[in-house]
Parts: C-alpha cells; structure tokens; sequence
C-alpha cells in the first residue's frame, strides 16, 4: 500500500468513526405522540403542532411565562378521542433540564393524588401530569365521565412509553 | 344594591335614550347611562343551568340572557331589549374568548343564543361576526369558520388583517383588527371569568388584548398587566366601539388560568352584564376571591398578582369605568 492510499483509508475510519460518535450522541427526535389505536380506545384527531419558547404565547397566552422561566425549549401538542366521544389534549413541553419540568410539576395543588407515572406524575379527575427527565407532560379531558381517569392514565402510559 | 325598581328606572331611561339617538341608534346609550346609571350592572345566574350531562341546558342559557338582558334594559321582553340598544342594519361583533380551550371558552351555546336574540331584533345573520385573535383559537374553542356573508360570519383577526397605524396610549402600543376599525359598527364584548397568571383576573377588560395587535408584547404584560389593560381600554376605538359586556360566568376558573385547569374550574351559572368593563371586572375579581376562599386558596393580593389594573382604569387618567361596587347599581337577578 503506497504512502496516500494509506491516508486516505485513515481519512476514511476517522470520518466513520466521527459519524458514529456524533450519531451516538445526537438525541434522537422524540415523537411522544401515540398513533390512532396505539392505546386501546383513543385516536389521534388531530396534527401534532410544535411551538418553540418564543411562540409560545401563541398556544397558551397568560401561561407561557411560567414554562420560560422554568426554561422551556419546545412544546408539542395534539388533540385525541376516546371512543369517539371524550376529547382531550396532550402537551409534552421539552424542558432545558429535569429541574425545569420538577418545577413546573411542583406547582400542582394539594388535592392531587400522585400517580405511578415517569419520574413523578399526579393525577386529578380530568388531567393527569408528569415528568421524565426533560419532559414535562400534561393531558386535560375535556370532560368528565365515569371512565375519564382510567381511560386518561392508559393514554399517559402511552405517552411516557415513547418518552 | 340598588332595588329592582330604582334600577329599571334608571335603565328604562337609559335604553330609552339609545333608541332615540346616536348615529347608530345605540350610539348615544352610553352617554345617557352616563347621566342615568353609567356603571349599573346585573348578575344573572341560574344553579340549575347545567344539564345532567354536564353541559349548560340550551333553553335555559336562552332564558338567562333574557333575564339578565330585560334586567339591564328595563324592558318587559328580551328583543324589545335588544331592539333598543342594537342598530340593525350594522355589522355587530362579537368578540369572544377562546384562549385556554374549549371547556373554559366563551359557551357556544351563549353565542348562539345572542345571535338569536339579535337576528329576531331585525339583525341580519351576515351581519353579526362572531371573531377572536385566530381562526385556529376560534376552532379550538368549539367555533366553525365561516366567511359567507349570507351566515353568521366567524373568523379571527388573523384573517381581517391589522390596521398598519400604531395606535399609542400610555405603556399601549398596538395595531388595531380591522375586524373593530372597518368591519364592525359595535361590538358586544363576551369574555370568560378565569384567573390570569399575569394579569391576576381576566375578564371584561383584559379581553381586548384580543382585538389588538401588540407592538411592544412585553410592555402590555410586565406589573401584573398594570397599567397595559387599562391603557389598552383607552384606545378610542375601544372605548367608543365595544358597547356592551355579556360576560360568560357560566363556567369560570378561580385559579390555574387563564388555560384550562379542569382541577380549578367551578360553575357559578351566571351572567354579568354591563357597559362598564371596570366595574364588570370588579365584580369579577370579588367572585374568584369568595371562591378562592372557599376552598382554601390564598388571595391573590397574597400570591403578589392582584388586579391593580382596576384601579388603574377607574383613575383620574384613565376613567374607563367605576370600581367602587357600592356606587354602581349591582343587580342580582
């Protein structure tokens, strides 16, 4: 092998190795969305909208200040049905860090029941939040119905399965 | 509280005065009730207004609003009510609020209910534009989109357009919807009673951060809103257009807002109807505070996020409306 072939074979491995390191350490895009039907019951109505920091007063004007503080990067949202009646809303808000989306759950009332969920989660008769890790998730039914806790912690399971 | 009967005398009066002058008919309501009873408000309410179901009963949202409507005008039926304070050939807004979600947006079938009572007044359908910030707030909020004038119009300013002129007023620095400038000749201000992370309270006042376009977003919003709100309501255009506040205390939050926190959500079933937004909010302020205490939550003067915007708007400088609830005449009904 003469002198410049051999370079370029060392060029090569060092850009393969590059690749895999840097492949290794990208975060893989989450889609924490569960598809129609991916949980028992309930159907994704609607497309996933994604609002970073700056916007998003844009979703959730008069809230978006205490997500920033608590340093939110992105927050995603889509709408879902179960059983094609029960509507509800899943907002998975991409914290900096753990401590962000602890903080935000932190603010939660006292009449919450703590809900085997992530890192922590609790649980009300219409909403159920939690967090893992970075994420900070919150899912509101739009009403409330005999079944609306259950049905609303098989879909947060969802969730955090693809978390 | 005033008694029922100096009360309609002094709405009789009033609504008599809007029929007969004005450039719209309703034009001048204002500035007689300012001569009779500027501040009066009612509060309507029905405890059993919820069906079984968990929705509010169609016919009886209907017969609220007629209630409140024949209590603030002092007329003896709801469209004689509504004849004497809408000009029928004109385009009337409504200006909603679906910011925070469908369960805790201005009721559908409250809308619903005054586009009825409005098109048996002798307003045309095409002529009442039901409207918000977006059309994609509007839909979230339960509304269908439509810009075919021979229906009941529904879209957002996003589709209208701002005016390009920047209006200023004190900290207020905004582009008005054309929807409120070029489209509407009056419009009925349908908030929602909900705690405010920022503002404290948002109702009747704070509403108009929905008509506007902000130039400076940060000025509007630092202080607990104060004094943005009121600076925002002492915008001419706000001050003389939006004529009449229905607000939608059907469904409320006393704490969590202003997005949808079901786990804070109450029904007081109620409607507050008056033209005067400061004491509207007043009124709306000492609601969430009764029901704060009742469960056991602080004030908001101790959470550091009381609405001194309030205040603010009945000063000398401003004078958008009254908020000593022991001058306006608060009828409950």
């Amino acid at each position: 092998m003469n002198y410049s072939r051999r370079w370029m074979l060392a060029a090569v491995a060092v850009a393969i190795v590059a690749l895999a390191a840097g492949s290794g350490c990208k975060k893989s895009k989450v889609n924490p969305f569960p598809a129609s039907g991916a949980v028992a019951g309930w159907e994704k109505t609607g497309d996933t909208r994604v609002f970073a920091a700056k916007d998003l007063w844009q979703y959730i004007d008069g809230d978006a200040e205490q997500y920033i503080s608590a340093g939110v990067i992105s927050t995603s949202t889509s709408d879902y049905k179960y059983q094609g009646q029960l509507e509800a809303v899943v907002d998975v808000h991409t914290m900096g860090s753990p401590d962000g989306a602890r903080k935000i759950l932190e603010t939660g009332t006292s009449d919450a029941k703590a809900a085997s969920l992530g890192d922590a989660g609790v649980a009300y008769e219409q909403s159920v939040i939690f967090r893992k890790g970075p994420y900070l998730v919150r899912i509101v039914a739009y009403e409330s119905t005999p079944g609306t806790p259950q049905a609303l912690m098989a879909l947060a399971h969802g969730v955090e399965a693809k978390l | 509280m005033k008694n029922r009967r100096e009360f309609l005398k002094n709405a009789a009066t009033g609504a008599l005065m809007l029929g007969s002058q004005g450039k719209f008919g309703l034009a001048s309501v204002l500035g007689q009730h300012a001569k009779a009873d500027p501040s009066r408000l009612v509060v309507a309410s029905d405890p059993a207004l919820h069906a079984k179901d968990g929705r509010p009963d169609e016919q009886r949202v209907l017969d609220l609003l007629d209630r409140a409507m024949t209590a603030y005008t002092g007329r003896d039926h709801a469209v004689e009510a509504w004849k004497r304070i809408i000009p029928r050939d004109k385009v009337i807004g409504l200006k909603v609020n679906t910011v925070g979600l469908k369960p805790i947006a201005t009721h559908l079938v409250l809308v619903l209910a005054i586009a009825e009572r409005l098109q048996q007044a002798g307003v045309r359908a095409g002529n009442i534009l039901v409207w918000e910030r977006t059309a994609e707030e509007l839909e979230a909020g339960g509304f269908t989109i439509n810009t075919n004038p021979a229906r009941i119009r529904c879209y957002g300013s996003d589709v209208a357009g701002f005016e390009d002129q920047v209006e200023t007023w004190g900290v207020a620095r905004v582009q008005l919807s054309k929807i409120l400038t070029r489209e509407c000749a009056l419009v009925l201000n349908l908030p929602v009673l909900k705690d405010h992370a920022d503002a404290g309270v948002t109702f009747a006042m704070k509403n108009m951060y929905g008509v506007i376009k902000m130039v400076d977003l940060k000025s509007l919003h630092t202080n607990i809103c104060n004094p943005g709100i009121a600076d925002v309501n002492c915008i001419p255009a706000i001050r003389d257009k939006v004529r009449l506040t229905i607000g939608d205390a059907i469904s409320a939050l006393y704490d969590g807002g202003p997005l949808f926190h079901p786990e804070h959500m109450w029904h007081p079933n109620a409607l507050m109807v008056g033209a005067d937004r400061v004491a509207l909010d007043q009124a709306a302020w000492n609601m969430i505070e009764r029901k704060r205490a009742e469960v056991g939550l602080p004030t908001l003067e101790a959470k550091g996020r009381a609405p001194r915007y309030i205040a603010t708007a009945a000063d000398a400088r401003h004078q958008v409306g009254c908020n000593d609830l022991q001058r306006c005449g608060l009828m409950e009904v």
